[in-house]
């Protein structure tokens, strides 16, 4: 318990220490992540579908 | 000064170079090298068993691909003086770098778990039960980070990166015809026009080149070998040099399968191996033993990378430089890494299709981050200065980052639907 506890402060610690972006946010750099969030949800959603997929054959 | 000054001073400053050079080398030709890895062989063998020499000239154009992308790290690392995962975080904050480095972790077990059938299959061929070679490779690769000097673990494996030279003399003994490598090899053509099945072996050849893991170990290796700013131009020697290697080794396992196995469909190189045996024995041999080289090579640098990683981020102690009294977190997790990868391929029934499949599919989701955060971080002149990505490097390094994302992205989605581009 005292370990799990440990290692969830570390965790947080982690959240902490980087919780601001140190990276000069320019419209570039707004753009990219965007468009990156955009294409890992859809690569979500296209991973998702699949495993419904298989399931339901299973 | 007459001539033979010169030329004596000519030589002393070329000799210094040289000296300079093989102090700094090996970051830039471990990570390149071990980039043929046994997946990385599997794919060769399978291009050139498919189409002989016809995709010589792709495997050429795959030279600058891994260069641009690779000494990126270099720059970034001895600049920084932190690892990939580090410089995530920092730059990109918690999402971004928690993000980053769990797929990491996943990706590298998943490869980690593929090395480990390759060097399993690979010393089967000679007889050699599996559960013995995971148990000699895991203590192998344990006392070689054990010895607690960057140094010595980079000249270990180093030599490891000698070995994969093997297919070297395997191409020489298959007696290939030269103006058939530069006839049909040497001139841009897709053999029977792009077919599904050539595209995704051309999609396969560039996911074995530019992996995720390579980005993450590269910088953290430039990093705890201490790399300056001023060692930045002979870093970038050593990835070229690296690039051309690791391209060259691929060309000569294409014109070894390509010319005894020609037209024969294969599935994995220890198949190929295998079949090359009836042919050549020594030939199947050195298929085999440059396989399990592979396999062990890509294992050594994978399980660091993620090591390395988590060391970064959690705080500890993180260097080969460093007793396991010191560091005994970044050595568990080195272990553990290693030990429950390698079981895998020993449980009866393993899903290792799967598994492979998958190895595919989650570094399809890491490899476009890792690249774009790769590229602002070159450009964040606050922190890279004059090491900074330059217009002319923007432009080649964003063609090939694009490029790449959007064929692995098909490779991956192709993975996940067979179907989905016939």
């Amino acid at each position: 318990m005292r370990t799990i506890n440990q290692f969830i402060n570390k965790i947080r610690e982690i959240n902490l220490r980087y919780a601001k972006p140190k990276v000069e946010m320019s419209r570039a750099v707004k753009i990219s992540l965007a468009v990156l969030r955009v294409y890992l949800f859809l690569l979500v959603v296209l991973m998702i579908y699949k495993f419904i997929t298989v399931m339901n054959v299973l | 000064m007459d001539f033979f000054s010169v030329l004596y001073y000519r030589f002393k400053k070329v000799w210094k170079a040289v000296r300079l050079y093989l102090v700094i080398a090996g970051p830039g030709l471990v990570v390149m090298i071990a980039d043929n890895d046994a997946g990385g062989i599997t794919t060769y063998a399978a291009t050139g068993a498919k189409y002989g020499y016809h995709l010589i000239w792709f495997l050429l154009l795959l030279i600058p691909v891994a260069y641009y992308v690779q000494e990126m790290t270099v720059r970034l690392g001895a600049v920084t003086k932190r690892g990939h995962a580090e410089a995530i975080f920092e730059s990109f904050g918690a999402f971004w770098g928690w993000f980053s480095l769990l797929d990491l972790m996943i990706v590298d077990w998943l490869t980690l778990v593929t090395e480990f059938v390759g060097m399993t299959a690979a010393l089967g061929i000679f007889g050699v039960p599996a559960w013995l070679t995971v148990i000699v490779v895991v203590l192998l690769m344990s006392i070689i980070v054990l010895n607690g000097r960057y140094w010595t673990w980079e000249k270990i494996a180093l030599g490891f990166c000698l070995l994969n030279l093997i297919y070297i003399p395997a191409a020489f003994m298959v007696n290939p015809s030269l103006s058939d490598i530069a006839g049909q090899g040497l001139i841009p053509n897709l053999p029977g026009g792009l077919t599904n099945e050539l595209f995704f072996l051309l999609m396969a050849n560039i996911g074995t080149t530019i992996a995720p893991w390579m980005l993450f170990f590269q910088q953290s290796s430039v990093v705890d070998k201490g790399l300056q700013e001023k060692d930045i131009k002979m870093g970038k020697l050593d990835t070229f040099i690296g690039s051309i290697i690791t391209v060259s080794i691929a060309i000569f396992i294409v014109i070894v399968t390509g010319t005894l196995l020609h037209g024969t469909p294969i599935d994995d190189a220890a198949t190929a191996a295998k079949l090359l045996m009836k042919t050549n024995h020594y030939v199947g041999a050195f298929m085999a033993i440059g396989l399990f080289d592979a396999g062990l090579l890509g294992a050594i640098c994978i399980s660091l990378a993620s090591s390395w990683a988590f060391g970064e981020i959690f705080g500890w102690a993180h260097s080969l430089n460093t007793k396991v009294k010191e560091a005994p977190w970044f050595y568990i997790s080195f272990f553990i890494t290693l030990a429950t990868a390698g079981v895998v391929p020993l449980i009866p029934g393993a899903p290792l299709v799967l598994i492979t499949l998958f190895v595919q599919v989650i570094a399809v989701t890491l490899l476009p981050a890792a690249l774009v955060f790769l590229i602002l971080l070159l450009n964040d002149k606050k922190t890279m200065g004059e090491y900074a990505n330059t217009r002319l490097q923007n432009i080649v390094s964003t063609i090939i980052v694009v490029s790449i994302i959007i064929l692995s992205t098909m490779y991956g989605v192709s993975a996940l639907f067979p179907n989905l581009f016939q």
